[in-house]
């Protein structure tokens, strides 16, 4: 198996917690290689303590398995820092349709300058912010002030 | 099991966000509103995450966790006091996160690579946790007299122990970055932060210490009674 293979193979992995995108889209698959014939996963979490880490390991290793392949060793990185800013722009589009507002273009400075969310279910960028902690590590909660609807949002980071 | 200073030093920055971890994670379900349930524990993920990686560095983390004894660990002693009413939980995670950012800020250029990689993913997380902790501070500070009151008492119980935070040996000076560097620009914002919530920064007086050499206070043996019970009850168990 080539490394071009194993990586179209563990790439559709999907995000435990969000499974509309997958981990090549959320940027958390790094780097898939082929050392002495094993074949060499490298991942990043989002955040440290992302708990979806340990079920994304088993499902790499369960696909490349369902190849044939047994010989895997999945490693995990931390440098350089996950950042929204790897995330596909059809995750994006993906996250959106599923009713979670992706992240706005970084700004410079402060993670915590959160700029222009904009409503997943009526498009309005009149929304607010009702807690910087979500129902993951990765997103926020928002009400948006247009259809009064409550959102999540994933957080730029 | 003798450990170089990079390694002395993962379990000092391990053991501080493992036990406040711990701390944080009694609010699931007790927090006083849903929205704060979810804040405070997952301030408690994130810091279980970078207490992993940190004591993975220096060792086997369940080993790390779960078997050694409370004179074994060598968190600071603000981490580990008790939780308090949301007041005093509220104060040490405004006096501690503003600390450990800082010296996560320090590390993201350290030369151990896992140290650097720790630190640079956490100064993220912790500047929310900062940032949750200023806020409620202003609320809680600037509000009812009872708030006031409580946020009062809550500095005066924990204020002590912040100038352990600042003590720095040749371990962190090898390993990391020595802690005194860090008091100025600590003191400022959080003065900052206080005097803004109409808060007094308390009087500097009695200065309790001991944590990096293993003398707790009694809090830390019940924590860890409790933490390390399933795990020393039936060894090796897995989910």
């Amino acid at each position: 198996m080539t490394a071009d293979e194993a990586r179209r193979i563990v790439a559709d992995v999907p995000d435990p917690e969000i499974p509309v995108v997958t981990i090549a889209e959320l940027g958390i698959l790094r780097d898939v290689r082929i050392e002495a014939g094993t074949v060499v996963v490298t991942i990043t979490p989002t955040y440290s303590g992302c708990p979806a880490m340990d079920a994304i390991r088993a499902e790499i290793r369960a696909r490349l398995d369902e190849h044939g392949v047994a010989d895997v060793d999945v490693r995990t990185v931390l440098s350089p820092a996950w950042t929204t800013d790897w995330l596909t722009d059809e995750a994006r589009r993906k996250l959106s349709a599923y009713g979670i507002a992706p992240p706005a273009p970084r700004a410079a400075g402060s993670p915590l300058l959160q700029l222009g969310v904009c409503c997943p279910q009526c498009g309005s960028f009149d929304t607010r912010e009702r807690s910087r902690f979500g129902s993951t590590a990765c997103q926020s909660q928002y009400v948006c002030r247009s259809c009064l609807e409550p959102f999540d949002h994933f957080k730029a980071h | 099991m003798t450990m170089d200073a990079v390694e002395t030093y993962a379990v000092r920055l391990g053991d501080d966000a493992l036990v406040l971890s711990q701390r944080l994670a009694w609010w699931a379900s007790r927090a006083p509103e849903l929205e704060e349930d979810l804040a405070l524990t997952n301030i408690a993920l994130d810091l279980l995450g970078q207490a992993r990686a940190l004591l993975g560095r220096a060792g086997d983390e369940d080993e790390l966790a779960f078997l050694r004894s409370e004179r074994e660990y060598r968190n600071v002693l603000l981490v580990e006091q008790p939780n308090g009413d949301f007041a005093q939980t509220i104060v040490r995670q405004l006096l501690f996160s503003t600390f450990q950012l800082a010296r996560y800020e320090a590390l993201v250029d350290a030369a151990d690579e896992v140290i650097a990689g720790v630190a640079a993913k956490a100064v993220k997380e912790v500047a929310y946790h900062r940032d949750h902790a200023r806020r409620w501070t202003l609320r809680l500070g600037d509000g009812t007299d009872e708030s006031h009151a409580r946020m009062t008492a809550a500095l005066e119980r924990l204020w002590p122990y912040t100038h352990e935070l600042f003590e720095g040996d040749d371990v962190d000076r090898e390993a990391g970055v020595d802690p005194a560097t860090l008091y100025d620009g600590w003191r400022a914002d959080v003065a900052e932060t206080l005097t803004a919530a109409t808060l007094d920064v308390p009087a500097d007086g009695w200065r309790p210490t001991g944590g990096r050499q293993g003398r707790h206070t009694e809090a830390l043996g019940l924590l860890l009674a409790e933490m390390q019970s399933l795990h020393r009850a039936h060894p090796g168990a897995t989910w």
